[in-house]
């Protein structure tokens, strides 16, 4: 009760002082939790609490940062017992838990007020219930990394339709190598594969329809991305064993040459460089059109920063979370001494990358269907994890493909 | 007479309460701190398992109760049934910890210079973490680095992906989750012959027992409690094998790995999961198989006890 009472009263304080927030002169503690923990990650982030806590000589930044794949389930508890101001989480269907059971506020006013000008464009990633929840802070796009080296040996260009993809990949086979590595151990590499052959198959607009539990699995356009999908796997377009790996473990079979592609998102880039491939052997193309005339549908998932909505310290959390995503700030954190990634500021600059250079072209001009977030996130969470694990087994044994299907489906009734 | 009566009455009336009880009050005093940990943290949350398996909830919002719903679904999930599946393998498979662990402990019951070293060196498995054991297996299984398929390949067979196949991935665990639990069973045989009777032995070899019959009708019989106590700690083990499933395949592949235990934490509480009232009906139905157990287990204690009395 007190706490609501002090949110309230928090929240009427920072309406009254409005678009004067971030000049306002703020007081107490600002806590965050971060899951920023990956060594690169993290220095950004603490970089950004040391900075804002400077320009702030009355607050003081209390930052703490855990585990990645802790935090996916920590984050309850985090927000339930004590809640701090600012935590990190995901966009789209990943915040619906939090948002259904109010533990994060809804700052559509923030949004109103023009706190964020730049993000127009990513506004809709946050909004759900039609209010926002929060507010993104980097994103990275999905595609095919692939060897240059060995497609300049093979005399390979880079596919934009499925008939020169599977010409492609019939070479590289033939010359005694798989066309793509990937890890399914974890499932959700799979799921990755299974947006982007859906996505240009049948088109983003039936992608999400169907991650909204409108068109049931065993609907014959779902078949047709199978069927799709099984062309690459009888040709033996996947490493074997696949189950065994996790995302990680995979690369080295693209960094010995023994696998040519990665169905990845851009992280793997830092990856694939420190493992001792350059920027001449490593190159990365769009996922190409499999049905003519359908607008690219692309997945490029974005991570968000959110306010409890038990916060103690709002304003700052307002102020902060402005900061954050401000033109400079993102160019900033998402440059290459940074996260390596693309900034969520239309007016911040892209870092000189040839990576997040051509994923920055090919989101903002090719991916005219429309942006999803990826197969865990579009999808309600027990949905994202039945559907993944059927996507392993078809994977493995794409003869099961009825059961499977069988099985979505009888989970999707259930589910919505 | 009657002053004798008053002095004690007197006597009984000056003593406080406390004193007059303390026969009864001070054991309660000292059980009362751990009856109060053990009622906290293990029966009440037993019982509140069992009321939250009644409802659906998510772990933050409302719960709705929705009555036998979630036992109802368990039924016809077949993830469910695959993991109790697993487990009944788990069960009878683990088992095979006590004969390997009786067989390494009358090897290693020799004097020979050095035996402290090698039973030291038998036993080191069970010393090390679950984890361990686990990444040391998944190594090993590794369907072309790994040592077993270089083995095996060397014979000239083919290859075999272990963790990478549905049906053999359990199997594959449960030996490893027997590397460490055939020790732990050896250090209980080890130490149960110990107590075997010189003279029992002997008695029994003037009546011409060797071999197989020795063991059979003189040693195994004292060896009784080791072996009551191996089987209670190889259930317990088995019931509780969830570290090195999480470790080696993480329930996959595609789930074909899950026991009842792993599964109740994916559905309650791993990152696609927070399906508290499912979480709490699968948590139920192993506490009934593990009641099963348990009081099997006490029954035993319970009727040998009555048999020392007698």
């Amino acid at each position: 009760m007190r706490s609501i009472f002090k949110t309230s009263a928090a929240a009427l304080a920072a309406a009254t002082m409005l678009s004067g927030a971030a000049q306002a002169d703020l007081e107490g503690t600002l806590t965050i939790i971060s899951d920023m923990s990956n060594p690169g990650p993290r220095a950004v982030m603490e970089g950004l609490a040391a900075d804002f806590d400077a320009l702030h000589p009355n607050l003081t930044v209390d930052l703490t940062i855990v585990d990645r794949e802790a935090w996916k389930t920590q984050i309850r508890n985090a927000l339930s017992a004590e809640p701090p101001d600012v935590v990190n989480w995901y966009a789209a269907n990943r915040m619906a838990p939090y948002v259904n059971s109010g533990l994060f506020m809804d700052i559509s006013d923030w949004w109103d007020a023009g706190d964020y000008a730049g993000l127009e464009s990513v506004r809709g990633a946050m909004t759900m219930n039609d209010a926002q929840w929060g507010v993104p802070y980097t994103y990275y796009q999905w595609g095919v990394y692939y060897r240059e080296d060995i497609f300049n040996e093979l005399g390979l260009s880079e596919p934009t339709t499925w008939e020169e993809e599977l010409a492609n990949c019939q070479v590289i086979v033939d010359s005694g190598r798989a066309c793509y590595t990937i890890g399914t151990r974890f499932l959700w590499t799979a799921g990755g594969w299974f947006d982007y052959l859906n996505m240009r198959t049948n088109g983003f607009d039936f992608h999400m329809e169907l991650a909204r539990g409108e068109v049931p699995w065993t609907d014959d356009r779902v078949r047709q991305t199978f069927a799709n999908w099984r062309q690459l796997i009888d040709m033996g377009a996947f490493i074997e064993d696949h189950q065994n790996y996790s995302w990680q473990e995979a690369l080295p079979f693209m960094v010995n040459g023994q696998a040519t592609a990665y169905l990845m998102g851009n992280f793997a880039v830092d990856q694939l460089r420190n493992a001792g491939l350059t920027d001449d052997q490593l190159d990365f193309y769009q996922f190409p059109a499999i049905t003519e005339g359908l607008d690219m549908g692309e997945d490029a998932p974005t991570d968000t920063f959110h306010v409890a909505s038990g916060a103690q310290n709002v304003e700052a959390a307002r102020a902060f979370l402005q900061f954050v995503t401000s033109a400079d700030v993102q160019s900033r954190i998402n440059g290459p001494d940074g996260l390596g990634q693309l900034p969520v500021n239309a007016n911040a600059s892209v870092a000189d990358d040839e990576f997040i250079q051509q994923g920055f072209e090919m989101l903002s001009q090719n991916a005219t269907g429309g942006i999803a977030q990826f197969f865990d996130r579009d999808w309600p969470a027990e949905m994202a994890s039945i559907g993944m694990e059927g996507l392993q087994e078809f994977m493995v044994f794409p003869d099961n493909l009825d059961d499977i299907l069988d099985r979505l489906e009888s989970a999707r009734q259930r589910i919505y | 007479m009657s002053t004798t009566a008053d002095a004690i009455s007197q006597m009984r009336a000056e003593q406080s309460w406390m004193q007059r009880n303390k026969m009864i009050v001070t054991p309660l005093l000292f059980l009362l701190p751990g009856v109060l940990f053990f009622a906290v943290y293990v029966v009440i949350p037993i019982f509140q398992s069992f009321q939250i398996s009644l409802y659906r909830w998510d772990g933050l919002g409302e719960a709705t109760y929705i009555g036998l719903g979630n036992y109802q679904e368990l039924l016809t999930d077949r993830n469910f049934e695959i993991s109790l599946w697993n487990n009944v393998k788990w069960l009878v498979l683990y088992l095979l910890a006590i004969p390997a662990g009786l067989f390494i402990a009358l090897f290693l019951n020799q004097t020979v210079v050095g035996i402290r070293l090698y039973k030291s060196l038998f036993f080191f498995p069970f010393v090390l973490s679950q984890v361990v054991v686990g990444l040391v297996f998944s190594w090993f299984y590794l369907p072309r680095e790994g040592l077993l398929n270089n083995i095996i390949t060397a014979f000239g067979f083919e290859s075999v992906n272990i963790l990478g196949d549905p049906t053999l991935a359990t199997y594959g665990i449960i030996a490893a989750g027997l590397w460490p639990q055939t020790a732990y069973c050896m250090i209980l045989y080890l130490t149960g012959l110990n107590a075997v009777d010189p003279e029992q032995v002997e008695a029994g070899r003037l009546d011409g027992a060797k071999g197989w019959k020795m063991l059979w009708y003189v040693i195994l019989p004292q060896l009784k409690p080791a072996t009551f106590i191996a089987f209670v700690v190889t259930i317990i083990g088995a019931l509780r094998s969830f570290d090195l499933i999480s470790i080696m395949t993480n329930g996959g592949p595609f789930g074909s790995t899950r026991v009842l235990s792993f599964y109740m934490f994916e559905r309650a509480l791993s990152e696609f999961g927070f399906r508290m009232g499912y979480g709490s009906a699968i948590a139920v139905v192993l506490f009934f198989i593990m009641l099963f157990f348990i009081a099997y287990f006490l029954y035993s204690m319970w009727r040998d006890e009555q048999e020392a009395r007698r």
